[in-house]
C-alpha cells in the first residue's frame, strides 16, 4: 500500500502497481492452492504409506504421517516382492526396463533423426507421402496393429535363425518375439511418427545457407548430418531423449504383449505385484513399489523442467 | 499435423529426378518407408481383412465369414458395457479436461507469482505412467482404508464414496484418476495458446471496460480455436487407447463394470483366443478414430488449400 502512495506522489512511472491482497488475487491464489493440494495429494499419500508399517496402516488414516518410519517396505519392494513364483522383487523389472530403454532410445532417435533430416533437406519423390502416412499412423489404435506385429516378429526371428544357421549349423534359435530386442523394435516403430515430426520441423528451421555451403564444399548426406546437423541440434536431441525415456519407461501395453515373464519391464511387473490375488495385501510394499517405478520419469521431469514441457508440446502443438 | 511446408528447394529436386539421384537419402529413409507401408498400412489392412474371417486360436485367412464377427461383437454384453464405459469416460474426460485445463491456464496466465512451481506441480502426474496412476488411485479409493474411511473418521459416518466396489460408479473412479494424470497436459497446451494471443487484445478489452472473465469467454476462447481443436484430437485419440489405467486400477472389475474396448481387444486376442472377435473390435476402434480424424484432417488441410 505504501508503495502505491509513493508511486502516486512521484508521478506515473512504470506500470500501475498491483494490490497484493485484492479479492481477485485471493480467489486466484486460493484456487491454485487447492488445486495444487489435489495434484500433490496422491504423491504425499504414496510416500507416507510406503514409510508406515502394516499395523499402522490398518488402524490409522491414509493422510496421517508415519508415527514410526520404516524403510522395510522399500527394501521388500525392491528385493523380495513376489510375482508368481519369482520372489526377487522389482529389481528384475527395473533392470529389464533399463536394458529395454537404452537400445530403444538410441535406436529410435537415430532412425527418426535421419528420417527427419532426409525429409527436411533431401526430399525425394514420395517422401512427403510416406511422412503423411507416418503421421496418420500415430493415430491408429495400437490394438489394430498389435497382432500382425506378433506374427512379423516371430517370422523374422525364424528368418534370422535360419540365416545364422547357414554359417553355424548349431546356433541357438534367435527370437525377436518375447525378447528384449523385439520390444526395442516395437518401441522404435511406434516412436517414429512423433520423433520424425520433431526432427523434421527442427531441421527445416536450420538456415539453408549452411546446408548449401556444405554441399558446395563437397559434403554428402552423412557428412552434413554428422558434421553440421548433429552438432547444431543437441537441444532437440535432448528433448527427444526426454520424450522417449519417459514414454518407453511408462509403457505397459507393449511390455505385456511382446515380452515374457522373465523379461517383463518394470511397469508390468509392478502391476503383477500389486494386483496379484495371492497372499495378504501389503499396501506399504505396494506403494513403495509404485513410487520406485514412478521415480525414473519423476526425476527426469523435475530435472529437465522446461525441456519436458517442450518435449510434450512438440508432440502436440504443430510445427 | 499441420506441418508447415516451407517450400524449401532441396539439392536433389533441381536435377532430373532419376532413381539413383539422392540414393543415400532413399536408403536412409528405408526404416521410415518400411514402417509406413508394412506396419501402418500393411498391419492395419491385415487386421481389417482378418476381422471378416473365422479366426479362433490362429488367424484363418481362408475362412471367410463376412460380418459374422461384427454381429457377435455387437450382441455381446461385455462389448456393449465397454462401449458405454468408453462413452461416459470419453465425454466426461474430454469436457472436464478441456474445462479444467482452460481454467487452470487462465489462472496461471494472470501474471502470478510462483507460476513455474505451480505449473510443475500440476504437470507432474503427466510424467507418471498410467499403471502408477491407476495403482495410486486404487489405494486412495480403497473402500476400507482410503478416502472414504478418512472422511468417516472425521465424523461424517454415512459418507459413501467407493467407486472401486460399486459397479454403477466405478467408471467415475477411473475418470478421477485419468483427469488427475492428464489435465496438466491440457493446461500446458492452453497456456501456450494463451501466451500466443496478442497483448493488444487485452489492452483493447481493458479500454472497453470488459470484465476479465467475459474477455476470456467471448474473445480468448474463439481466438484459441486451433488450440482447442488440437487438444480435442489429442485427448480423443488418447481416450480410445485407455487400457493400462483400467488394468491397473480395477482390472475391469467389479465383474465387467469397468471394461473398455482397448482391454476387450487384448483379452480376446491373447486371453480367450478368439482372434476374429478381437480383430472386429479393433477395427471398430479404428473406425471411431477415423470419425474424429477425418473431419479434423479435412478442416485442417482442406482449409489450407483455399488460402
Amino acid at each position: 500500500m505504501t508503495d502505491a502512495t509513493v508511486n502516486a506522489l512521484s508521478g506515473p512511472k512504470g506500470p500501475k502497481p498491483k494490490k497484493v491482497f485484492s479479492s481477485t488475487n485471493i480467489i486466484i491464489y486460493g484456487t491454485l492452492f487447492v488445486v495444487c493440494m489435489y495434484y500433490l495429494l496422491p504423491l504425499y499419500v504414496m510416500i507416507v504409506t510406503s514409510l508406515k508399517g502394516m499395523p499402522e496402516i490398518r488402524l490409522g488414516n491414509i493422510f496421517s504421517p508415519p508415527v514410526e518410519v520404516t524403510y522395510e517396505p522399500w527394501v521388500k519392494a525392491w528385493a523380495e516382492a513376489c510375482t508368481g513364483i519369482n520372489c526377487d522383487g522389482l529389481s528384475r523389472g527395473f533392470w529389464n526396463s533399463v536394458w529395454i530403454l537404452i537400445p530403444s532410445v538410441f535406436l529410435s532417435i537415430a532412425i527418426a533423426s535421419v528420417n527427419g533430416y532426409a525429409l527436411a533437406n533431401w526430399k525425394f519423390k514420395g517422401s512427403e507421402v510416406f511422412f503423411t502416412i507416418l503421421i496418420f499412423g500415430a493415430f491408429i489404435p495400437y490394438q489394430v496393429m498389435i497382432y500382425p506385429i506378433v506374427i512379423l516378429l516371430r517370422e523374422s526371428g525364424d528368418g534370422i535363425t535360419s540365416f545364422i544357421r547357414i554359417f553355424n549349423s548349431d546356433a541357438e534359435t534367435f527370437r525377436l518375439m518375447g525378447s528384449l530386442w523385439g520390444l526395442v523394435i516395437v518401441h522404435t516403430i511406434f516412436g517414429m511418427p512423433i520423433l520424425t515430426l520433431l526432427f523434421r520441423n527442427y531441421f527445416t528451421s536450420v538456415p539453408e545457407e549452411l546446408f548449401k555451403a556444405a554441399r558446395v564444399d563437397g559434403a554428402g548426406f552423412w557428412g552434413i548430418y554428422f558434421r553440421i546437423m548433429l552438432p547444431m541440434s543437441l537441444p532437440i536431441f535432448v528433448v527427444a531423449m526426454i520424450l522417449q525415456v519417459t514414454g518407453i519407461w511408462n509403457d505397459f501395453l507393449f511390455g505385456v504383449i511382446y515380452t515374457k515373464p522373465d523379461t517383463y519391464p518394470m511397469t508390468v511387473q509392478l502391476n503383477n505385484i500389486v494386483n496379484s490375488v495371492q497372499g495378504i495385501k501389503e499396501y506399504n510394499v505396494n506403494m513403495a513399489a509404485t513410487l520406485l517405478t514412478g521415480l525414473v520419469p519423476l526425476v527426469i521431469y523435475f530435472a529437465s523442467g522446461k525441456l519436458f514441457v517442450r518435449g510434450i508440446a512438440a508432440g502436440a502443438v504443430k510445427g | 499435423m499441420a506441418v508447415t511446408d516451407t517450400g524449401r528447394m532441396d539439392a536433389g529436386a533441381k536435377r532430373p529426378s532419376r532413381l539413383f539421384k539422392n540414393m543415400t537419402a532413399k536408403i536412409a529413409a528405408i526404416p521410415m518407408i518400411a514402417t509406413a507401408l508394412v506396419v501402418f498400412i500393411g498391419c492395419t489392412a491385415w487386421t481389417i481383412y482378418h476381422s471378416f474371417t473365422r479366426s479362433r486360436l490362429l488367424p484363418a485367412p481362408d475362412k471367410w465369414t463376412g460380418l459374422q464377427n461384427y454381429d457377435r461383437l455387437w450382441s455381446e454384453n461385455r462389448w456393449l458395457v465397454s462401449i458405454e464405459n468408453l462413452a461416459i469416460f470419453g465425454s466426461c474426460s474430454l469436457v472436464l479436461s478441456l474445462v479444467i485445463g482452460f481454467i487452470l491456464a487462465a489462472l496461471l496466465d494472470r501474471k502470478i507469482r510462483f507460476e513455474n512451481t505451480i505449473r510443475t506441480i500440476i504437470l507432474y502426474p503427466f510424467a507418471l505412467s498410467f499403471v502408477v496412476t491407476g495403482l495410486v488411485w486404487q489405494w486412495l479409493l480403497n473402500p476400507d482404508l482410503g478416502l472414504q474411511n478418512v472422511v468417516r473418521s472425521w465424523g461424517w459416518e454415512t459418507f459413501t464414496f467407493d467407486p472401486l466396489n460399486n459397479a454403477d460408479i466405478v467408471i467415475y473412479g477411473i475418470l478421477i484418476a485419468g483427469i488427475w494424470q492428464g489435465s496438466g497436459f491440457v493446461m500446458v497446451l492452453m497456456l501456450a495458446g494463451m501466451r500466443g494471443i496478442d497483448e493488444d487484445v487485452w489492452k483493447a478489452s481493458r479500454v472497453e471496460g470488459i470484465p476479465t472473465w467475459k474477455t476470456y469467454i467471448f474473445i480468448v476462447i474463439p481466438m484459441m480455436r486451433p488450440v482447442f481443436v488440437t487438444a480435442l484430437v489429442i485427448i480423443s485419440a488418447g481416450i480410445i487407447k485407455v487400457y493400462d489405467l483400467v488394468v491397473a486400477q480395477t482390472s475391469g472389475g467389479p465383474g465387467i463394470a469397468s471394461e473398455v474396448p482397448a482391454k476387450y481387444v487384448i483379452d480376446k486376442m491373447f486371453g480367450s483366443q478368439n482372434l476374429g472377435l478381437g480383430f472386429a473390435a479393433s477395427t471398430m476402434m479404428l473406425l471411431s478414430v477415423l470419425v474424429v480424424l477425418i473431419p479434423w484432417a479435412y478442416l485442417e488441410f482442406g482449409g489450407k488449400k483455399e488460402r
